[in-house]
């Protein structure tokens, strides 16, 4: 299987949005998204701007995964939820600092960078956000 | 433009085929089905697929397929959507019939699910249908997104998890006497509980297993056939985000709602004129949505028809009389093959152990990834 | 060693990982009695890494602390230096990452980095260097990291110190300074107290060597030499921080030099989180700069093993209150923690490992 070895040139392509959530934002209808697309996907306007994403965020919905995908087994137990940041942008992403049994909806969470998925022993470590409940 | 109809059928049973690979069971399928329709000289091969890529290390299937067929020469493809990919390819082939490009097509849906026999390859190949750079990277899988969807419905509508299990239930209820079922047992309500988490509050009786599986059916311009015909009366598809953190409802499937609605107004129909129904449930809150999206129930209220006599086989509105994906299984880009061979067997009064008396016409549903790519289909008796 | 153009701190930050293992349950691990195997060396507990997060992770977030009391615009960064000896590559710099999720450099990312190995003194190694550039002219502000996700072997006795944690520090003219450094030197010998070969997983140690003639005498060195060129004594001073391997050592060439514990104590942090290698002292540093008044007169002089010491000579300015609250302290990520058993201690360093893993780093 393919998936097994990650891409380079495609984690690299991303690293605006993953490393420093760089999204978009219609000019037309305001409408913000990760990762910035050519088409706004309310209005249809071709005039999306690049913008630069709020760190902070609350948890929308979430699950615990026990049954991960290859190249996630050794995180498991890990927690997967819809983040909707502090201006409404809406991604999907881990938590982590975090009992999974104390995530609750609307817990609020803020960015950080983190280890997503490491290519074995010898390939890229692709970092990316994740959240995790704020600092008290 | 021409009617189409559907003159024979051939399924394998599903399940773990250790011998046979992804050409053996297309094959197997393929060859029923032209014997079922007294072999008519087919004109065009489509084949529906998921996962042969990823899984199987094999593309140009329409090209393998018709070579281990012995049918070099005729026209041939593969149509991907998911886990829609065998309803997918059912609009591209009765399209070829509609538009005159052909008269006779076969129409297989293959899946070969096994050969890696850990979860977590299975898992990675089941990703693909979700948003890979923005979901899957971080570590969702497709049961994943499920499972926040179950969450945010028994929030939305009040529901316990327990409520869930009447969706596996009857999924087996029915598999239980359908000789191509990959669990043919009934299961108890405490065995859905004690059933491990998938992804928390999803378990693992609430979603279909891994399966290897073929069906393939006879579409053609003609409903002469010695084992009889079933029209395609109607079909409707639509899409959505592919991602569920860009849709506007995480407990709303639109493309359902949309591809329903565009298969009935087609067709003239009403949800009155269905004699049962073959729904996607690729876990129990995708069922339940779906049926609530159609409009059998209000939303919320899905788990009472479900639950009731109702949607059993003798019911007034029969769901997944021949076990669903849960019970029949789901060989990926298989199971909207299947449903169409399982519903023209239905409608032609040859399902064994499945029949569903007296129906006329049958409404079929399937979802690719979560519900992204949504292929509705009416068929019904000549 | 004195720059012709006066440079400081402008703003500082810290991360500690919330994870604990305590003295005692690394001592179970192992079937050794805590009170007469573990317990000398005042360590009650120390931070590990969680299975997502290494040196840069950690770089990461003490650098974006740092960068909100700086108050700059990290465009303005045209220097990046993560001193570390627990790289997430052996090849391909840590800077590199982290000036690409700061947007060091603006746009163009006309900056420098490099990732510095000096065993536990690579931090205040790269400050050295961020004086020089700055010092000279050539560019305005440098980004400088200590960062550590140290290694213990299993059994050793660096299992109850080695941790992860670290430190950053925005550098820049002293006028906009919370901290101004006025005076540093170094002092370098070849002492193999402690080494890592280039394959190797753990670093393998010279036990009491690493003692008097490795810490001992180039800290004192430094200390010495550095006052002496100052024109200080240890009187003049209201901080002392020296590298911190365990709880005892700092405290100790404290003494022989002149200070006492209550000048060592506000920044001796090891005792709680362990050492955290290139971050020790800077973290030590940190927690100075979290509570000092100003015009407080600060000694820091690290340890690097191999060996040397760099010594500085540091004054808080007036700048530092406003900007103290800006950022989580050092024992807001002291406090923030959870404990972990020996297994799971064992499965986060990755000492043990699953079958077919693909995950695993």
């Amino acid at each position: 299987m393919w998936a097994y070895w990650l891409s380079v040139p495609e984690h690299w392509r991303e690293i605006p949005a993953r490393y420093r959530l760089e999204g978009g934002q219609c000019e037309d209808c305001g409408f913000k998204m990760i990762p910035k697309r050519d088409v706004c996907p309310r209005c249809g306007s071709k005039n999306v701007k690049t913008v630069k994403l709020p760190r902070r965020g609350r948890v929308l919905e979430y699950t615990k995964v026990w049954n991960p995908p290859r190249g996630y087994e050794y995180y498991t137990p890990y927690v997967i939820a819809l983040v909707e940041l502090e201006d409404g942008t809406r991604l999907t992403a881990q938590l982590t600092d975090v009992d999974p049994d104390e995530v609750e909806e609307g817990m609020e969470v803020e960015m950080v960078l983190r280890k997503v998925r490491v290519s074995g022993e010898s390939g890229l470590i692709a970092y990316a956000y994740k959240f995790r409940p704020l600092l008290k | 433009m021409r009617d189409v109809y559907v003159v024979g059928a051939g399924l394998t049973p599903v399940g773990n085929h250790w011998r046979l690979g992804i050409r053996d069971l297309a094959v197997q399928a393929s060859i029923k089905a032209m014997e079922a329709a007294d072999n008519p000289k087919i004109d065009y091969i489509v084949v529906a697929n998921a996962l042969s890529g990823i899984v199987d290390g094999q593309e140009n299937l329409g090209a393998l397929i018709s070579d281990y067929l012995g049918m070099i020469g005729t026209p041939s493809l593969k149509v991907e959507a998911a886990g829609a990919s065998g309803a997918a390819a059912a609009v591209t082939a009765a399209g070829l019939i509609k538009s005159g490009m052909a008269d006779n097509v076969l129409l297989v849906g293959v899946e070969k699910m096994t050969d890696y026999t850990a979860l977590e390859d299975s898992n990675m190949a089941l990703s693909t249908s979700i948003e890979r750079e923005y979901e899957a990277f971080f570590g969702a899988t497709l049961e994943s997104l499920h499972a926040m969807v179950m969450r945010s419905y028994m929030r939305k509508y009040n529901v316990e998890e327990e409520a869930f299990a009447a969706v596996p239930v009857l999924m087996h209820e029915h598999a239980s006497t359908n000789p191509y079922a990959q669990f043919k047992f009934k299961l108890k309500r405490e065995s859905y509980m004690r059933s491990p988490y998938l992804a928390e509050p999803l378990k693992l009786l609430d979603a279909p297993s891994i399966g290897d599986g073929a069906a393939a059916v006879i579409l053609s311009v003609s409903p002469n056939s010695p084992g009889g015909a079933v029209r395609v009366s109607s079909w409707g598809q639509a899409t959505d985000h592919v991602s569920l953190y860009m849709r506007k409802s995480v407990t709303e499937f639109p493309a359902v709602r949309l591809a329903v609605k565009r298969a009935l107004e087609r067709a003239d129909l009403k949800l009155s004129d269905i004699s049962f129904y073959k729904i996607h449930d690729s876990s129990s809150v995708a069922a339940l949505i779906e049926i609530e999206e159609m409009g059998l129930t209000e939303r919320g209220k899905a788990i009472e028809l479900v639950d009731s006599e109702d949607s059993r086989r003798n019911g007034s509105t029969p769901i997944n009389p021949d076990g669903g994906l849960k019970a029949r299984g789901h060989p990926l880009g298989a199971t909207g093959v299947y449903q169409i061979a399982e519903t023209y067997l239905q409608l032609t009064d040859k399902a064994e152990g499945t029949q569903v008396s007296g129906a006329r016409r049958a409404l079929l549903l399937s979802a690719g990834g979560l519900a992204s790519n949504v292929v509705v289909h009416v068929l019904e008796r000549v | 060693m004195k720059p012709s153009r006066e440079v400081g701190i402008v703003g500082w930050g810290v991360y500690v990982p919330q994870w604990r293992i305590t003295s005692e349950e690394l001592a179970r691990g192992w079937g050794r009695e805590w009170k007469r195997y573990a317990a000398g060396i005042m360590v009650e507990e120390k931070s590990l890494p969680g299975l997502d997060e290494d040196t840069f992770t950690i770089a990461y977030e003490a650098s974006v602390n740092a960068l909100k009391r700086a108050r700059i615009d990290p465009a303005k960064i045209r220097a990046v230096y993560v001193g570390t000896e627990s790289k997430p590559y052996a090849v391909k710099t840590t800077a590199s990452i982290l000036v690409e999720a700061l947007g060091a450099g603006g746009d163009a990312r006309m900056t420098t980095g490099a990732d510095y190995e000096f065993a536990c003194k690579a931090g205040t190694e790269a400050i050295q260097t961020s004086i020089g550039l700055i010092g000279s002219g050539m560019i305005d502000y440098a980004l400088v990291v200590g960062a550590d996700t140290a290694q213990g072997a299993p059994g050793d006795a660096l299992e109850y110190t080695a941790s992860a944690g670290g430190a950053a520090f925005v550098l820049g003219p002293s006028s906009e300074s919370v901290a101004v450094i006025k005076a540093s030197l170094s002092h370098v010998t070849d002492t193999p107290d402690f080494w890592r070969r280039q394959h190797e997983r753990y670093p393998a140690h010279t036990r009491s060597f690493t003692g008097e003639p490795a810490y001992f005498k180039h800290i004192m060195a430094a200390a010495k030499a550095l006052m002496e060129e100052v024109g200080t004594t240890p009187d003049d001073y209201d901080y002392a921080i020296f590298h911190q391997p365990n709880g005892k050592f700092p405290l100790r060439v404290g003494q022989r030099l002149g200070f006492t514990p209550d000048k060592i104590k506000p920044g001796l942090i090891t005792p709680y989180i362990g050492n955290t290698y290139s971050g020790s002292a800077l973290v030590g540093l940190s927690a100075v700069l979290d509570q000092a008044e100003p015009g407080s007169k600060i000694l820091m002089v690290s340890f690097g093993s191999g060996a040397g010491s760099d010594a500085f000579h540091i004054e808080v300015t007036d700048k530092v209150v406003e900007v103290r609250d800006l950022a989580p302290k050092v024992m807001d990520y002291v406090n923030r923690k959870r404990y972990v058993d020996y297994s799971t201690y064992a499965r986060y360093r990755r000492m043990i490992k699953m079958l077919h893993d693909f995950s695993s780093y």
